[in-house]
């Protein structure tokens, strides 16, 4: 098939990383793959008629490049890449720093929500912005999702880029018609004339006992949802990258956060730093078997693969982090190296992230697969209150392992 | 320095005119009885709605209707309430508003034209009465009875033309319609299809006027005016916004087209209050009931709350009472609204009474309007010209503006971003 001829063209072709919007290039570092070739960011949008890629493409060298050191750890968490000690801190408090430099850099850049300002935050991700920005840039909002986050619609069409936050992802369900309808569709109705740059973030996920309605994810339905993009983030490393990335795309943007990871401790470079939306990030390679996850379910993942490695397995381990678009490029490099995926996910089984990804690993990847794709996802069932339910409707470790022994008989 | 907002100050309501006190005085006024506001519906009158909301008719506002307002203006200044130019300036726009509803009529009805189609006939008072006040940075929010409201703020009539027939050329690229009227330029925010999620986008426009007032410290003085009609005012966000906006003090008007009817659904039969300004007080801000049948009391009102809200008072509501001369869209038969209703308001025509208002005060001479009318007819007739000979958007016009940065569409199978790949720009590319 001539898409693997086009495929060895473009591992060979030079890179170059190209300035996103007005970054200033040589205060970003942007990361990308190490084991996995680094491909070029710079696209062209007229038609090219070159039949072959690799030399072809002009390389410019803006910045340099640091190749992403996640790849090298195997059962550690994503990590800093520079040779500086960086500075450690929580999920939460990654984020906050991101928001925080975000608007330091952009007057333009505000957060909107429930409890933001003076609680700062119910999770405290926006705590100390109101003291620092002010009560009109840090907006304690009534209880009103669909207004308000309406209201940061009509706020970015007009020149702002505000965060709008949901104090749990579940209560963006009220917000659904401005999502569906504003946020995602009027740049195209209006034949490209304004720009949505929001961020719409808040965790989500299955907590610990918090009941249906507050443990649902709404990943699955925003995903058709046309215009916008949606990332989920998992360590502190990456959670400052994607907000920041994030604040910065011309995009409406939906990040997922989870509940339970917002204490994950971890240490990230002093130097600036964005994480590509589009990209998958891969967390652990390996040779056997191609496991595709993201958010909490990657720790549940590598607590399995530990088990595997015990057993003589060697699991190669992706955390796709945006969950619209896929990026099929590293998804696709690795099924093409292991030929058997495993994805595990929280999203319910009907419909979910998995069921799509199942999908389009199948349309192709046909080929390169020596057993069906197998997707873990969490029952179809409302998360019941109780602890023991609770943890039977989710994805377990031992699932997971017992899984992977399937797949690779 | 971090509290912008003190609870305690945001108690207090602002009247439209005069100190607080003299209004409480004052009893509620409706609209007089000839002008039946409460339109056809037989059993209801305005004292019955009176006794069944006995305790609201306790409440003070602190308004008054604006019939009285415009008297006691005329009678003390005993001058005109408008110059010879505005009267022209607001001729001229209430007959392209009314010649271009009627050419869509034709051009629908001929093929020209599909899908919903929403006319204004009848309501070009608000239109004009509001718009005509603003200035070009200042934002309008509509919905999908857009056609006017976007012709009032200065889109061209070949763009929104051109934008009904689907062509390249139209306002949004033919990527909109009837109902997704958008002009950055203009600062038109459309054009909504689902009643009511334009509100919160005007609210957020008003936000970002006061924003960059108070945070960017840029001089701002724009304000947003959004329109809607009755039905929209038993919608949550309605209400969600009039609350943020007189909270946060906000610079918007929130507009009223009351036409008595939201398709077949009678205002009367869907609302347990119908007097929809009554709304404003209870959320802080001024509610105003205007006729919206008559271009200068509509006029009157704008300017009050445009002024409001450019001095940084905050919001008003103003309900205008008005009607639809065609059904709710070109696919309705209109067979539910009673003939006596529509005779009734067709001889309270905007156009008319404004004619009749510049020819009785001497302000115009017939000729001038009937020079008007000459050129507005031409001018709508070209429109359909340009429009015709427009192109029909291309194939690779599909897959453009989905993003606004089209790296969002991801990265493809073979590493580049799927809006590298030649086929996106033919708009033929697997995205």
């Amino acid at each position: 098939m001539s898409a693997i001829l086009l495929q060895g063209a473009g591992a060979g072709a030079a890179t170059a990383l190209s300035p996103f919007n007005s970054i200033d290039p040589n205060k970003l570092v942007v990361p990308s793959r190490s084991s996995l070739s680094v491909r070029s960011k710079r696209y062209i949008v007229a038609g090219s008629d070159s039949k072959s890629f690799g030399s072809s493409l002009i390389v410019r060298r803006s910045e340099p490049l640091i190749p992403n050191a996640v790849a090298a750890k195997a059962d550690t968490a994503a990590s800093s890449t520079s040779s500086k000690p960086g500075h450690e801190l929580l999920l939460f408090e990654a984020l906050q720093e991101g928001l925080e430099e975000e608007m330091d850099r952009d007057p333009h850049v505000c957060v909107m929500g429930e409890d933001v300002g003076h609680y700062g935050g119910s999770y405290k991700v926006t705590k100390g912005l109101a003291d620092k920005f002010g009560d009109l840039r840090v907006l304690d909002t009534p209880i009103c999702e669909n207004a308000f986050t309406g209201m940061g619609i009509g706020a970015a069409m007009t020149g702002l880029r505000p965060v709008i936050e949901g104090m749990n992802m579940g209560f963006l369900l009220l917000a659904f018609n401005q999502i569906s309808n504003n946020c995602g569709m009027l740049h195209y109705t209006s034949g490209g004339q304004f720009t949505i740059p929001v961020v719409i973030r808040g965790p989500g996920g299955v907590g610990r006992q918090l009941g249906a309605e507050h443990s649902q994810r709404l990943e699955s339905y925003f995903q058709s949802i046309p215009g916008i993009q949606m990332v989920a983030c998992s360590t502190p490393y990456n959670a400052k990258g994607l907000m920041k990335a994030a604040i910065r795309s011309e995009n409406p943007v939906i990040l997922f956060e989870h509940v339970l990871l917002y204490n994950l401790k971890e240490s990230i470079p002093d130097e600036e730093y964005i994480c590509n939306l589009e990209e998958a990030e891969m967390v652990r390679p390996g040779e056997h078997i191609t496991i595709l996850t993201y958010s909490r379910m990657r720790y549940h993942v590598m607590q399995a693969a530990k088990t595997l490695v015990n057993k003589g397995y060697d699991p190669e381990v992706i955390d796709i982090r945006s969950l619209k678009p896929f990026d099929l490029y590293t998804i696709g490099n690795s099924v093409k190296k292991t030929h058997r995926v495993l994805i595990v996910e929280e999203c319910m089984r009907t419909g979910g992230i998995g069921a799509s990804l199942t999908a389009a690993i199948n349309e192709n990847f046909h080929d390169y697969l020596d057993a069906p794709v197998m997707c873990l996802s969490s029952q179809d069932v409302p998360t019941p209150y109780a602890g023991t339910l609770e943890e039977w409707t989710v994805v377990q470790p031992a699932q997971i392992v017992t899984a992977v022994e399937q797949l690779c008989q | 320095m971090a509290t912008a907002f003190a609870p305690t100050k945001l108690t207090a309501t602002v009247p439209l005119h005069g100190s607080q006190e003299n209004r409480l005085l004052l009893p509620i006024r409706l609209a007089p009885p000839s002008s039946s506001f409460l339109g056809s519906t037989r059993s209801l009158t305005v004292n019955s709605l009176r006794r069944l909301n006995h305790s609201n008719a306790t409440r003070r506002s602190p308004v008054v209707a604006v019939q009285e307002v415009v008297k006691e203006k005329q009678s003390a200044n005993n001058s005109l309430l408008i110059t010879k130019e505005e009267g022209l300036e607001l001729y001229e726009d209430m007959i392209l508003g009314r010649s271009f509803e009627d050419m869509c009529a034709q051009m629908y009805y001929r093929g020209k034209m599909f899908g919903f189609v929403h006319l204004y006939n009848g309501q070009e008072a608000v239109s004009t009465g509001f718009i005509k006040l603003l200035t070009k940075s200042d934002s309008v929010v509509s919905t999908y009875r857009d056609h006017v409201h976007a012709l009032s703020k200065g889109v061209s009539a070949r763009a929104v033309m051109s934008e009904l027939f689907g062509k390249v050329t139209g306002c949004c690229r033919g990527q909109g319609g009837s109902m997704h009227m958008f002009s950055k330029e203009h600062n038109m925010l459309g054009g909504f299809a689902f009643i009511g999620e334009g509100i919160p986008v005007a609210t957020g426009a008003a936000f970002s006027s006061k924003y960059r007032r108070e945070v960017l410290k840029q001089d701002c003085e724009d304000v947003t005016v959004a329109f809607f009609g009755d039905g929209t005012c038993n919608n949550g966000q309605f209400y969600e916004c009039l609350n943020m906006a007189a909270l946060y003090k906000l610079p918007i008007i929130f507009v009223v087209e009351n036409n008595l009817w939201a398709i077949g659904m009678s205002h009367l039969r869907a609302t347990s209050d119908p007097e929809i300004w009554k709304k404003g007080p209870a959320f802080g801000m001024p509610g105003v009931h205007v006729d919206g049948m008559d271009v200068l009391k509509v006029r009157e009102v704008a300017k009050e709350a445009v002024t409001r809200a450019r001095r940084g008072e905050g919001p008003t509501l103003v309900e205008c009472e008005t009607y639809r001369f065609r059904g709710h869209s070109l696919a309705d038969p209109d067979e539910l609204r009673d003939a006596a209703e529509k005779a009734k308001y067709a001889a309270r025509d905007p156009i008319a009474a404004l004619k009749k208002y510049l020819i009785e005060n001497k302000l115009v001479k017939e000729a001038e309007l009937k020079s008007i009318e000459k050129k507005i007819d031409e001018l709508v007739e070209e429109a359909v010209e340009f429009a015709d000979a427009s192109p029909q958007p291309g194939r690779s016009q599909l897959l453009e503006n989905v993003f606004a940065d089209p790296k969002g569409f991801g990265i493809g199978p073979d590493g580049r971003y799927r809006c590298e790949d030649p086929k996106f720009t033919e708009g033929t590319a697997q995205v």
